[in-house]
């Protein structure tokens, strides 16, 4: 066993001293390496932490949300539903929301406009969201003007500005007085936009679900699993997209690899041919190669997933902000908590190291079995 | 199909295994009709340089399905968000007829190259290359097995749909259901835990008798007390371990010891396991070539390792198992 | 009493391009033995199979037929592998051109031959000071091969050629690189080797050597085939 290690000492020295000698070629291979690792690590960790932040910022949402469908579109509650849906079982609240969209032309964005449940708002106040404060100059005390789509002038004071933390689900919303609201949307009293309930057993939310659909049949249960499915698939689906994309880049890079180890120089060549006529055997020499793609490998990994950490969470991936988080123009903005996740990491070392692994072998093989007596005959 | 990297990364892993296999199989069948170590001829001089390589090869594809394995399962448990009804690996699993064959082909697999790799390493330490053609003819012979976890892979990604809605663990080990899980999880807790504990520690002995005598018929033993014992793991996992861990008294499932939420337990259970149960298998069919002269000097110094390493495992197992006993707030024996 | 070892080779025939239609015979039917202890000397034209007898009298090639015993055990059927660990072990080899690894100091090249061989670096350190001391080279410890005179680089080759230790000193045309100075250093240097009690064997052109009083046997070699044996 001591044997072993020392002899892998060996062979490490051997390869280290044998990289620095040839620095240009090995640093152009790695550079292109890291490069890879960067690019993909990147797109792996915003996705990833996109995703795990949508987990929580939808934790926070009820576990179903129902709707009315008219002709299969999207209509309001009536007066009288809360009380058909009466008691079932499971579900611990129950409320009406009212929300909507408003289509500010000046700034050209949508905004959302709510009537909060559990929020105080003065009549002809309201509170908006950090993205408003910077797209509309808003701040505490101003006041702003909305038309409404009757094409009346509503006036609204600035009570607050929600904190710059809730972002992600924050940015665009107005938040107001209940019948300011009604007023503004011209929505009678009675009538919502959809109920949100809260189930605690998970295992119980279809049974729900299936319970109000017999009861109102021209309901549509939206259920928060489902919303939260639809986004992983979404990011997962992005994500793909880009791996897809990017597959163009592994393939040129295991060319490169290829090309990079079995173009070995002269000077290589004779290296090889004195350490197998000296003594060293075939595997030895193979043992050296592979340490010498393993360093390679692992410096290109770390530096690369690094930068791509950086990049990501403290620069906020600016290179790829516009495919993987979707067009819009009111964004906010937000900063990803960092998040590493072990599958991801495994991941993406099967799609650099193992693609470099698998260019390199035969030509390491093939350096590998330089025939000893050639070297008597040169 | 869900477009998901690690998905993607599995059965690039099984295609390309398959693939490097294939092209291997002609160079696998010129050994087999060709080899002769005594002869000097150019033609067996390029077999013994050309082995070199496929030897390389083929262990750099059991090194990946080693992977593999360890990516299916995690992947299975992080897909499990995906599918209506599925808390854990068994639920997405479930979700079609092809999740669970690909599972126990992954796992054949893993075990296929642990075996193979110690093969080839037997092979290598020996004077005169005894096992080549074995080690060939293994990978022929292996060869449809690769192709049938490829497409056992295939058809269940391709398969996966996520607004199918699966069974969780629940219905799969609950007591009643009919299936073989089910039947062991309905041992009462005293017995199984007699025959859980009863199994490993003979494996443990068995193992370390080995190690000591370093002979044909305790290398048998321990091969064989190897596949009792990852029978009685599984069966203890199943029947109470996962009990104490989750501290429920019907909750069996022995994925959800992989979730984050208890910490990840389930790898510092299964990692030593697999460990050992590989190490134990390797050393008894090694064994079986015990007879050649040149493996005379080094098959009994590895197989004793195997066996140490063997028992390491079982013992290392048995700790760990017992520790989530212990801590348990759960009481099921009175 | 036979020396302590001896290499012995019978019917020793090696092919190159062999089934194809350049087939081509280096070596035809060899016959030699090599006494333990003895410096020999191989004599012969180019083309005469020389080099092809030296590599496999080295184990550096496996001959096509014939037997190869080495202090007695058949290693003609030994794989590579295997081969590697007995010549590593058991032979030192001098080439004509040297052959260091540009890039390394001179002790890092006399220690290379060592390092499959597992041993501590520090003990491979001591040991190759002390070969360097034995030449007269120790204060070039840590130039770059590339640096040294062509004597210096003959040296550090031969200082290479030792440090496992080897029984057999194998040296291929030592003396068709430097003048007949340096190739009067290199014979003095032979001579102390073999006073120690190694074997070696040696291929060479230059009379100098042939017919120097170090040289215990010569043996001369055409088309393949051993012509004279001294």
């Amino acid at each position: 066993m001591r044997i072993w290690i020392e002899k892998q000492k060996h062979l490490i020295d051997f390869t280290l001293a044998s990289l620095a000698r040839r620095k240009a070629k090995n640093l152009g291979l790695l550079a292109i390496y890291t490069l890879l690792v960067f690019v993909l690590a990147s797109v792996a960790l915003y996705t990833h932490a996109l995703r795990v932040e949508a987990q929580k910022v939808l934790a926070g949402s009820p576990e179903i949300v129902l709707q009315r469908l008219i002709a299969g579109r999207h209509d309001l509650i009536p007066p009288g539903y809360l009380e058909k849906i009466g008691r079932i079982r499971g579900v611990q609240k129950m409320e009406g929301r009212l929300w909507g969209y408003y289509y500010d032309s000046v700034v050209k964005a949508n905004y959302t406009f709510m009537a909060p449940r559990d929020m105080k708002i003065e009549r002809g106040e309201i509170v908006v969201g950090p993205a408003l404060e910077r797209s509309r100059g808003l701040a505490a005390g101003n006041g702003i003007s909305f038309r409404a789509y009757t094409g009346e002038l509503h006036t609204f004071i600035v009570a607050d500005v929600l904190p710059e933390t809730s972002e992600l689900v924050s940015a665009d919303l107005v938040l107001m007085n209940e019948e300011d609201f009604r007023a503004f949307f011209k929505i009678p009293e009675g009538y919502y936009n959809d109920i949100a309930m809260n189930v605690a057993n998970p295992q119980e939310v279809r049974n729900v679900a299936i319970k109000l659909l017999t009861t109102l049949p021209d309901s549509r249960p939206i259920l928060r699993d489902e919303v939260l499915r639809t986004y992983a698939s979404i990011f997962d689906w992005r994500e793909g997209l880009m791996l897809a994309l990017l597959s163009a880049a592994i393939l040129a890079f295991g060319i490169f690899a290829w090309e990079k180890a079995a173009g070995l120089s002269a000077e290589e060549k004779r290296e090889i041919g004195i350490l197998k006529a000296i003594g060293w055997e075939t595997n030895d020499v193979i043992k050296m190669k592979f340490w010498e793609g393993l360093l390679i490998s692992l410096t290109a990994f770390l530096v690369g997933y690094v930068a791509a950490y950086l990049h990501v969470f403290y620069f906020g991936a600016s290179l790829f902000e516009p495919v993987l988080k979707g067009w819009a123009v009111l964004y906010p903005r937000f900063s990803l908590p960092p998040h590493i996740d072990g599958l991801q990491i495994a991941t993406l070392f099967f799609f650099t190291v193992v693609p470099y692994t698998a260019a390199v072998l035969v030509p390491i093989w093939r350096a590998a079995t330089t025939d000893p007596d050639t070297v008597m005959r040169s | 199909m869900i477009f998901q990297p690690a998905i993607i990364a599995l059965l690039l892993a099984a295609g390309l295994s398959l693939a490097m296999l294939l092209i291997a199989s002609p160079f696998a069948l010129q050994v087999i009709r060709h080899w002769d170590i005594t002869s000097g001829s150019e033609r067996q001089l390029r077999l013994e340089r050309l082995t070199y390589l496929f030897s390389t090869l083929v262990a750099f594809v059991c090194v990946m399905q080693i992977a593999a394995a360890l990516l299916f399962v995690f992947n299975a448990d992080k897909l499990s968000v995906m599918f209506v009804g599925a808390m854990c690996a068994v639920g997405a699993l479930n979700v079609n007829d092809y999740g669970f064959p690909a599972l126990y082909a992954q796992l054949g697999l893993f075990f296929l190259a642990t075996t193979w790799l110690a093969i080839n390493h037997a092979d290598a330490h020996a004077r005169d290359y005894p096992l080549v053609r074995l080690k060939y003819a293994l990978l022929l012979a292996a060869l449809p097995l690769f192709a049938l976890s490829l497409w056992l892979q295939l058809r269940y990604f391709l398969g996966l749909k996520a607004d199918v809605i699966t069974s969780c663990c629940g219905s799969m080990f609950s007591e009643g259901s009919p299936n073989l899980a089910s039947e062991v999880t309905a041992l009462e807790a005293k017995p199984a835990m007699l025959i859980f504990y009863g199994t490993l520690l003979a494996a443990m002995a068995v193992s370390l008798w080995h190690r000591q005598r370093r002979d044909d018929v305790s290398g048998y033993a321990t091969g064989l007390a190897a596949a009792a014992a990852f029978v009685a793991s599984i069966s203890g996992i199943l029947a109470f371990v996962s009990l104490y861990v989750y501290e429920h008294p019907h909750h069996h499932c022995p994925f959800c010891l992989l979730k984050p939420e208890y910490d990840y337990q389930g790898y510092a259970l299964y990692i030593p396991l697999f460990a050992a149960t590989a190490a134990g298998l390797a050393a008894g069919v090694l064994r079986l070539f015990s007879r050649r002269p040149s493996l005379a000097r080094v098959l009994p110094e590895l197989t004793g390792r195997l066996a140490g390493v063997a028992a390491f495992g079982y013992g290392a197992f048995l700790l760990i198992a017992s520790s989530m006993i212990w801590r348990s707030n759960l009481v099921l024996l009175d | 009493m036979a020396g302590l070892f001896m290499i012995e080779l019978k019917g020793i025939r090696k092919a190159f391009n062999q089934g194809k239609h350049n087939e081509y015979w280096a070596l035809d039917g060899i016959d030699l033995t090599i006494p333990a202890q003895q410096v020999t000397a191989l004599k012969g034209p180019s083309g005469s199979g020389k080099t092809t007898l030296l590599t496999i009298l080295g184990c550096l090639a496996r001959p096509t037929e014939g037997r190869v015993r080495l202090k007695g055990e058949d290693i003609s059927g030994l794989p590579e592998r295997f081969l590697t660990e007995i010549r590593r072990k058991t032979f030192g080899f001098i080439f004509q051109q040297f052959n260091l690894v540009r890039g390394l100091s001179a002790i890092e090249n006399i220690i290379l031959p060592a390092y499959p061989e597992g041993q501590p670096r520090k003990d491979l350190l001591e040991k190759a000071e002390a070969l360097l001391a034995g030449v007269n080279l120790g204060h070039r410890r840590d130039a770059k091969v590339e640096w040294l005179s062509g004597g210096e680089q003959q040296r550090v080759a031969i200082c290479r050629a030792l440090i496992n230790d080897p029984a057999i000193l194998i040296a291929d045309e030592p003396t068709a690189n430097l003048d007949t100075k340096l190739s009067k250093e290199f014979l003095g240097i032979l001579e102390k080797l073999a006073g120690q009690g190694r074997t070696i064997i040696l291929t060479s052109h230059d009379p100098l050597v042939v017919e120097s009083s170090v040289v215990d046997r010569v043996v001369t070699l055409r088309d393949g085939r051993i012509v004279d044996q001294t």
